[in-house]
């Protein structure tokens, strides 16, 4: 027996990625559809997405975006510090919250902060950042692996999956094995416009994880995008696959691969 | 008498940050505004050797150290500078903080490799105070400036990408025309998307002489850290390595009380109770000595 799980990450807006990646993922044969967070910002039309999660039962973690909407906050608890990426996270945060419409903003508030799954003998933690921390940025180039062992002992678990970042990636430790699994809402600042999602196959022998491309209309995107009022440099990122905001929280490596 | 509720005393979360004053107090430079009065003359902290380095990055394992920082005076006057980041970037990602006026190539071309084989990233982090010589050299001294410029070129050159540290010598408002004079400085000399961040200074050390101390009302309060976000505080999260022993942070390795043990693992147990003037620093501005760029915080051991 094996049991397939879609994670998507950060959703950002991209509703249009977002049924992208959901057909993907039933093409594939999924079992279960779990969302790791953030399912604001960035994108346009915020109230587009949630039809898509009820639909289809995606179980939906709360990231630090998702709390701050749902107790309307002042600003989306991203964590950045540079006032450059602040300026332009609060002007997706201010049109994701004015946009948001009341019942999208219950759902949000109800959600939980983690959810443990126990599958054919496998305990799974999803999160948004980190086990202790919901905006918790783990980078691979910064999280050493004895550092993740430590949640592993202490929550007794075989995987943690988390986003945030908003760049995928995967490891196994002494103890476990970690997977970022990337985010729906925007590129990876690789140069391409596709988003990412990941699957895992979970049996009794062991945790298969899996990264897919997802493909989508970026040209619709960001034409809505445009009418919505959405800044020009969020729609530079949406075309060719370069971030230009939010790179001051980059590591040196991270920001080195993508040239930056 | 200060009761229990009105104690600042603050307990590590975690020991996220594992810090070496890896050269002591040794610096080539003396600049006047260095908080731990740093100087080609300056003894009163000596260099860790290689081997005591390896021993704590081995007891940091089990501690679940995140990040490993190194600072000085000058790291780079260590002989074995390289071969501690190589050690160090085999088990965690590694930040050294360097006033980049004694870097060679060659080391740096090791250390891109280093970094290229390892799975961790290594930050360095620049002081320089001012965008040209005649506001920076005044602080860090003569030719100063010149010298740590060619410093980021080979940087940039071997593919590093510094976060360059500026001490706030100015006023608070002033931050965004220093900064896009540095922005612009450093466009010009080849570094095409650079990493800037500011610190304010510490009146400790020769800072002290230059612009006064503390007032004795400039303390933390328990009061004051009810409701406060103590994540801010690097105390909450660090521990700095000096060849006296394992002290509570990088900013006040010469006050005796903050020496809290010889091993690693007692110095984390150890909570402190804020009674310094710096700490009222550390209290204000939040987040020092992280490496995310243009934030606000205090520097550490400013190198
Ligand atoms: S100086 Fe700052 S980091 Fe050090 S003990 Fe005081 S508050 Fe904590
Ligand atoms: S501030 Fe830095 S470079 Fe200047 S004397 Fe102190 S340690 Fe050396």
């Amino acid at each position: 027996m094996s049991v397939r799980l879609a994670l998507f990450g950060g959703i950002y807006n991209n509703y249009l990625a977002l049924e992208a990646a959901l057909e993907a993922a039933k093409a594939l044969g999924v079992d279960e559809y779990y969302c790791l967070g953030d399912i604001g910002a960035f994108g346009p039309f915020p109230n587009r997405s949630f039809p898509l999660l009820y639909e289809n039962q995606v179980h939906c973690i709360q990231g630090n975006y998702d709390d701050s909407i749902g107790n309307q906050l002042d600003n989306c608890q991203c964590g950045y510090t540079d006032p450059r990426d602040n300026y332009f996270a609060q002007i997706s945060y201010d049109y994701t919250l004015e946009n948001t419409n009341a019942d999208n903003q219950k759902f949000l508030q109800s959600l939980e902060k983690e959810h443990v799954l126990e599958i054919e003998e496998q305990r799974i933690l999803l999160c948004h950042g980190s086990p202790r921390k919901t905006n918790e940025f783990l980078w691979e180039s910064t999280t050493p692996l004895h550092f993740l062992d430590i949640f592993f002992h202490q929550r007794e678990v075989d995987c943690i999956a988390g986003t945030h970042t908003g760049i995928k990636w995967h490891a196994n430790t002494s103890l476990g094995q970690f997977v970022n699994v990337g985010v729906l809402g925007r590129p990876e600042n690789d140069s391409t416009t596709n988003v990412w999602f990941t699957t895992l196959d979970i049996s009794r022998d062991g945790i298969q994880h899996n990264f897919h491309p997802v493909v989508y209309d970026y040209d619709r995107l960001s034409r809505e995008m445009q009418m919505e009022g959405l800044p020009d440099e969020f729609i530079e990122t949406i075309q060719t696959g370069r971030w230009t905001t939010c790179l001051e929280v980059l590591p040196q490596k991270e920001r080195q691969r993508l040239n930056h | 008498m200060t009761s229990e509720s009105t104690t600042a005393r603050v307990t590590l979360s975690h020991l996220d940050e594992l810090w070496f004053q890896v050269t002591g107090t040794r610096c080539n430079l003396t600049c006047n505004h260095c908080f731990i009065s740093c100087s080609p003359h300056n003894n009163s902290f000596g260099f860790l050797s290689r081997t005591e380095i390896q021993k704590s990055l081995e007891e940091s394992r089990q501690l679940g150290v995140k990040g490993y920082y190194f600072t000085g005076g000058e790291p780079f006057l260590h002989p074995e500078m390289v071969e501690i980041l190589e050690d160090t970037l085999k088990i965690g990602p590694a930040t050294v903080l360097t006033n980049a006026t004694v870097l060679k190539d060659e080391w740096l071309q090791r250390l891109q490799q280093a970094q290229s084989k390892s799975r961790y990233s290594l930050e360095f982090r620049v002081s320089i105070d001012g965008f040209d010589a005649e506001t920076n050299d005044p602080i860090r001294g003569e030719g100063t400036f010149a010298r740590a410029i060619r410093g980021v070129k080979k940087l940039v050159h071997t593919g590093f990408l510094p976060i360059i540290t500026a001490t706030r010598t100015w006023k608070d408002s002033e931050d965004s025309s220093m900064l896009s004079g540095f922005l612009s400085m450093l466009k010009q000399q080849g570094y095409s998307q650079p990493r800037i961040k500011l610190l304010p200074t510490l009146k400790l050390g020769a800072e002290q002489n230059r612009s006064g101390g503390y007032t004795d009302q400039q303390r933390v309060t328990g009061e004051m850290l009810q409701d406060y976000d103590r994540s801010q505080l690097v105390c909450e999260h660090s521990r700095i390595v000096t060849t006296r022993g394992v002290h509570v942070c990088p900013i006040l390795i010469e006050s005796p009380d903050a020496l809290l043990s010889n091993d690693l693992a007692t110095a984390a147990q150890k909570p402190y109770t804020l009674g310094h003037g710096a700490c009222f620093t550390c209290y204000q501005y939040g987040a020092i000595c992280s490496n995310i760029s243009t934030g606000s915080g205090p520097s550490g051991a400013s190198a």
